[in-house]
Parts: structure tokens; C-alpha cells; sequence
């Protein structure tokens, strides 16, 4: 099929936008895209997110979760880190039907420090995974979980 | 929710950060929860993104899956706010419902 003139130039002019607001939007995560929230193991799931990528393993990423859950349902966390610069954070659950459980983007403007409360299937690892330009840090966490919270 | 907000938000001014915590008011559904009465499932139904602005600048973008619990918490923490400095909250979830409030540091 021939692609008119027209709509070369068209189709020429979306992709150079777009190509142009991933190279400028440094803070923006852009759209939600349900892909990154589908079902799937966790190592495939990093894989994904992270590809090519060393997540380097560090003690700068301070984590304040319980040992153990009594309940699945409401697993509280707060993030502070001494890294300078972390511009993205994601939160992830080992085993949980889907891993990824939330990305933040953090100006620097903000100190490095997040609260949030989130669900767990069961027994596993919390991973944070924290970008600071091309770096990437991760640590993670196990706990214990009594009785799991995501439904089924 | 009618004509009531569904974001608390709670600010404490301290000499060298601003912390803000915030609650939103929404059930989370996975998608896999069974209904008891009807023995069906309940639609999934959760917020997919929060954005967080401080004096009308994006702070903060969050996304989110239905990992998140119900009724869900956030906090931050703002290095330099003022008192007076506005602060907003935003959410959207899947189903296309919104809410918006606006919050003065006191």
C-alpha cells in the first residue's frame, strides 16, 4: 500500500512530538499504561522495567516496613534515602500477582522520603527500586504475611 | 462521594520540611474479589494516577496498579514551603471518576 504525501508528512510530524516529549519530560511519567500493570512473574517484571539495567544493591535506601503483616490488606512503608537526586521510586511485591505496585516521580524539590500503604499476597521480598539519573539502586525487604490481601 | 471531597489532605510545618500526608476515599477493587451475596466477581476499579503540585508546579506524579490498599495513603515531604504555599491533590482512576482539592499550609 502507498503511503500519500499527505500523510507521511503527518505521521512524520506525531512520532517527531512524541519522540520530543520523551526526550524533554524528564519529570513526567507520561501516560499510565496498563502494560507495566499486567500479570506476570516478578523477574520478568523487572526485566521489563529495567531492561540492560545493573540495579545496584545499597544500604542508602532506608525502608520502614513491619516484619510482619498482620493483615495483607493494609502493609504500611515509608522510603527515605540519602542518595541525592532520586527522581523516580518504584515499589515492587515479589509475589504478588502483579509485582509492580507504584511509581513515583520525586522533584527535587521533595525531600527523599515517601509514605505509602500498600497490599501483599503473601510471605515474600519488598523491592524499591530507586533511579537517581542513570543509576539504579535497589534494596529490598521480606515480610511475613498472616493473612493475604489480595483477593482470589 | 456527591458534593464531598474525597481527598483529606493534613499538612505539619516544621523549621526544615513540610510534611504532607494525604487520604483518598476509594474501595481499590482488584478485580478478583468475589461479590458474597451474588457470588460474581466486582469490577476492577482503582486510581491509576495521583498527581501531587506544589504552588501549581508538579511536584510529584504517581502511578499506580490495584496493589495500593483501599481508601489509600500518601505522604511527602516538601524541603522548603512556606506557610500560606498552596498544595494540590489530584487522582484519576480507570473508570474515568476524578476529584481535586487544594490545601493551604498552616
Amino acid at each position: 500500500m502507498q503511503i500519500k504525501r499527505r500523510q507521511f508528512i503527518k505521521k512524520l510530524l506525531l512520532t517527531s512530538l512524541t519522540m520530543s516529549s520523551l526526550v524533554f519530560s524528564k519529570i513526567s511519567l507520561g501516560k499510565w499504561v496498563a502494560y507495566d500493570f499486567g500479570y506476570r512473574p516478578i523477574e520478568k517484571s523487572l526485566n521489563e522495567l529495567f531492561p540492560n539495567k545493573t540495579l545496584k544493591k545499597t544500604y542508602k535506601i532506608n525502608l520502614k516496613l513491619p516484619r510482619r503483616a498482620e493483615n495483607g490488606n493494609v502493609v504500611p512503608i515509608t522510603i527515605t534515602s540519602s542518595i541525592n537526586n532520586i527522581d523516580t521510586v518504584y515499589i515492587l511485591s515479589e509475589k504478588n500477582p502483579v509485582p509492580l505496585i507504584a511509581k513515583f516521580t520525586l522533584d527535587p524539590s521533595l525531600e527523599a522520603y515517601i509514605g505509602a500503604r500498600f497490599k501483599m499476597k503473601e510471605t515474600c521480598d519488598v523491592i524499591v527500586v530507586a533511579k537517581a539519573g542513570d543509576d539504579y539502586y535497589q534494596t529490598r525487604q521480606r515480610v511475613i504475611v498472616t493473612l493475604g490481601g489480595c483477593g482470589g | 462521594m456527591a458534593n464531598r471531597s474525597t481527598i483529606k489532605i493534613r499538612t505539619k510545618y516544621f523549621p526544615d520540611y513540610t510534611l504532607v500526608r494525604t487520604l483518598i476515599a476509594h474501595t481499590m477493587e482488584t478485580g478478583r474479589n468475589t461479590a458474597q451475596d451474588t457470588k460474581e466477581l466486582i469490577p476492577a476499579h482503582f486510581i491509576q494516577t495521583l498527581t501531587f503540585k506544589h504552588n501549581d508546579k508538579v511536584v510529584s506524579e504517581c502511578h499506580m496498579g490495584f496493589g495500593i490498599s483501599k481508601n489509600p495513603f500518601f505522604s511527602f515531604k516538601i524541603k522548603q514551603a512556606k506557610l500560606g504555599d498552596k498544595i494540590t491533590i489530584s487522582w484519576k482512576d480507570n473508570l474515568g471518576f476524578s476529584d481535586t482539592k487544594d490545601h493551604i499550609v498552616q
